[in-house]
């Protein structure tokens, strides 16, 4: 009996015990996750909600923010630049994200044969991704000159009178694209890496029904690979819509603003003109953009995207 | 019947040699449009200024000229800008490594309620564009008092950035459990098991994390041109740009010299550490 009772005692320590564990656990949880939970909140929730606020204010930084309903807004409506950078942002997302992906899943492909050098060309197309930004805008922007840059001067040994890339509203958003493809290696990265997890066997099965390459291709690695190309189309966009960088050092918007990308625009209006509160609601009709954009690709994918197990 | 043999196996050689010559057709110019800008780039640097606007362009400069790498010092605080670099990139690194593992083990390895809804919400303020939060960020530092120092720039950093939580977490789901449990029955807590057990198992994961915040930081342009107003704050990636604003400096050598000397250490780093890169994308792309 006695010995029955200190069981049970102990039984109920030991259950004791566990359950302090399991506390322990929890609150160690939320102690270790507190520190994200502080910087979502102080840098990610805190300003989506102030943006908001703000996007309803007129707020120039000297002044605290003073409600002004939908100004903002109704002033987006009668604002011309406003529809021209979204235009250009729009048109360059249109042309150069489709393009760029149909380059980098070619690149894919053809990195996936087994040829001699296939490492090494790899290394080779991601490079431009790790040194993106002002240094390849300096050296794109002296590429592109009209009379001096090794582009025309290729474009004139095969007889081609290049345009003024830079200078000419009709040509300076094909430079853009233009130097947007150059900057494929990490979705052909991607790409390669879904190619490589195509199970061999289902092609050899395909070769023996007696499909060609081509009817391989469209029906066993494109199903296959759909989840990455997802991946990589929805990222594309929200970095297309964020284009930055390469208009502000290679044409400052210009020329007549062909160039004046969407968050070029909204950059003037907050750091130029401390247009804060116009400058938020820019962000938001941005973020609401960028969302619809994600959501179509979803939507769009729904049928086509093929999960394995799923 | 062992001629036709042979026929239909040196007929399938000759296919199969013919597709890898296309395969090189169609790679090689590709990869000559990749080469170009970087060639380029180094080629003018050892050009005499000047020719930056010459027609027809030289390849091979001639005459091979070395003055132009100086010139760069001499123009701009080339050394103070790539120091002001290196203490955003390195602090922006330290602060990522430390938090994001952190908030990785407790997703990773502990059990607590509501833990699968933070995972998403982690997730979801990956796709959250910077543009939306620049604004109000901007005036919460200039509030702190925080613009022109590059606290703006390092600080968020401390606080788990998704990615590198995202990484780290998928990295720590698949070293054994075994050895943590062997520790926590040793007495170890959870702080232990993450700093001494864990976190030298992750070099790997945690080495991916710190290139790709390094090329990030390195490279980045509109944080930098937001926060930082006097000159000699600035970090190389708003110095450089900077460079045209002088005599001499708006001439393409001196532009390509520096250019050189800016992307280098990122060149470096990607050859150097080509397996992590790599490692980093497929994982961070895919296994979602």
């Amino acid at each position: 009996m006695q010995v029955a009772g200190v069981r049970v005692r102990e039984a109920a320590g030991l259950r004791r015990r566990g359950l302090g564990l399991r506390r322990r656990e929890m609150v160690m949880g939320y102690v270790m996750l507190s520190p994200w939970v502080l910087g979502f909140l102080v840098f990610t929730l805190g300003p989506m909600l102030a943006s908001i606020w703000f996007s309803f204010s007129e707020y120039k930084i000297v002044q605290p923010p003073r409600w002004v309903g939908l100004a903002n807004y109704q002033r987006m409506l009668s604002d011309e630049l406003f529809y021209k950078s979204l235009y250009v942002t729009v048109r360059y997302t249109v042309v150069s994200v489709p393009l760029g992906i149909a380059m980098a899943l070619l690149v894919a492909v053809l990195l996936n044969q087994r040829i001699w050098g296939a490492r090494f060309l790899r290394t080779i197309f991601y490079l431009p991704s790790v040194v993106s930004g002002v240094a390849v805008s300096l050296v794109f922007a002296w590429i592109f000159n009209y009379r001096f840059g090794i582009l025309n001067y290729i474009l004139s040994l095969v007889g081609v009178h290049g345009p003024d890339w830079l200078g000419k509203p009709q040509w300076a958003p094909w430079a853009f694209v233009l130097m947007s493809l150059w900057g494929i290696g990490g979705n052909m990265i991607i790409l390669l890496a879904g190619l490589q997890g195509v199970p061999v066997v289902l092609h050899e099965a395909a070769q023996i029904d007696g499909a060609n390459a081509w009817q391989r291709f469209w029906k066993i690695t494109m199903p296959m690979i759909s989840p990455a190309i997802l991946f990589v189309t929805i990222m594309s966009i929200i970095g297309s819509f964020q284009t930055f960088t390469q208009s502000y050092i290679m044409t400052g918007g210009g020329p007549a603003y062909a160039t004046l990308f969407y968050l070029l625009y909204l950059y003037r209006n907050a750091f130029n003109w401390f247009e804060m509160g116009y400058a938020s609601a820019l962000a938001w009709v941005l973020f609401v953009i960028i969302l619809a954009c994600t959501l179509l690709a979803l939507q769009v994918s729904k049928r086509r995207v093929h999960y394995e197990g799923g | 019947m062992a001629r036709s043999v042979r026929r239909r196996q040196r007929l399938f050689l000759v296919r199969r040699a013919l597709v890898k010559v296309l395969v090189y057709l169609a790679i090689l110019p590709m990869a000559g449009f990749i080469i170009l800008p970087f060639a380029w780039m180094v080629s003018s640097s050892f050009k005499p200024i000047g020719s930056g606007i010459r027609f027809p362009p030289q390849f091979i400069p001639n005459p091979v000229v070395f003055s132009n790498y100086p010139l760069v010092f001499k123009t701009i605080p080339f050394l103070t800008y790539m120091r002001n670099s290196l203490i955003v990139t390195g602090g922006v690194i330290v602060g990522e490594l430390l938090s994001s593992s952190v908030a990785a083990f407790a997703f990773a390895r502990l059990r607590f309620p509501g833990r699968e809804a933070l995972f998403i919400l982690v997730l979801a303020t990956m796709m959250i564009p910077y543009p939306v939060v620049m604004v109000p960020t901007f005036v919460l530092f200039n509030l702190l008092r925080w613009v022109d120092t590059y606290l703006p720039l390092i600080v968020p950093a401390y606080f788990a950035p998704p990615f590198a939580v995202f990484l780290l977490r998928q990295f720590f789901l698949t070293v054994n459990r075994e050895l943590d449990d062997a520790a926590k029955v040793d007495g170890c807590n959870e702080w232990r098991i993450l700093f001494q057990i864990l976190m030298p198992l992750s070099k790997p994961a945690l080495t991916t994390v710190a290139i790709f915040s390094f090329t990030a930081n390195w490279n980045d342009f509109l944080g930098p041109l937001i926060y930082l107003n006097s000159a000699r704050k600035f970090t190389l990636a708003l110095g450089i740009n900077y460079l045209r604003n002088f005599r001499g400096g708006g001439d393409l050598a001196p532009q390509m010299a520096a250019s050189v000397m800016f992307v280098l250490p990122c060149v470096i780093l990607f050859f150097a550490a080509q397996r992590y890169f790599v490692q980093g994308i497929v994982t961070t792309g895919l296994k979602g």
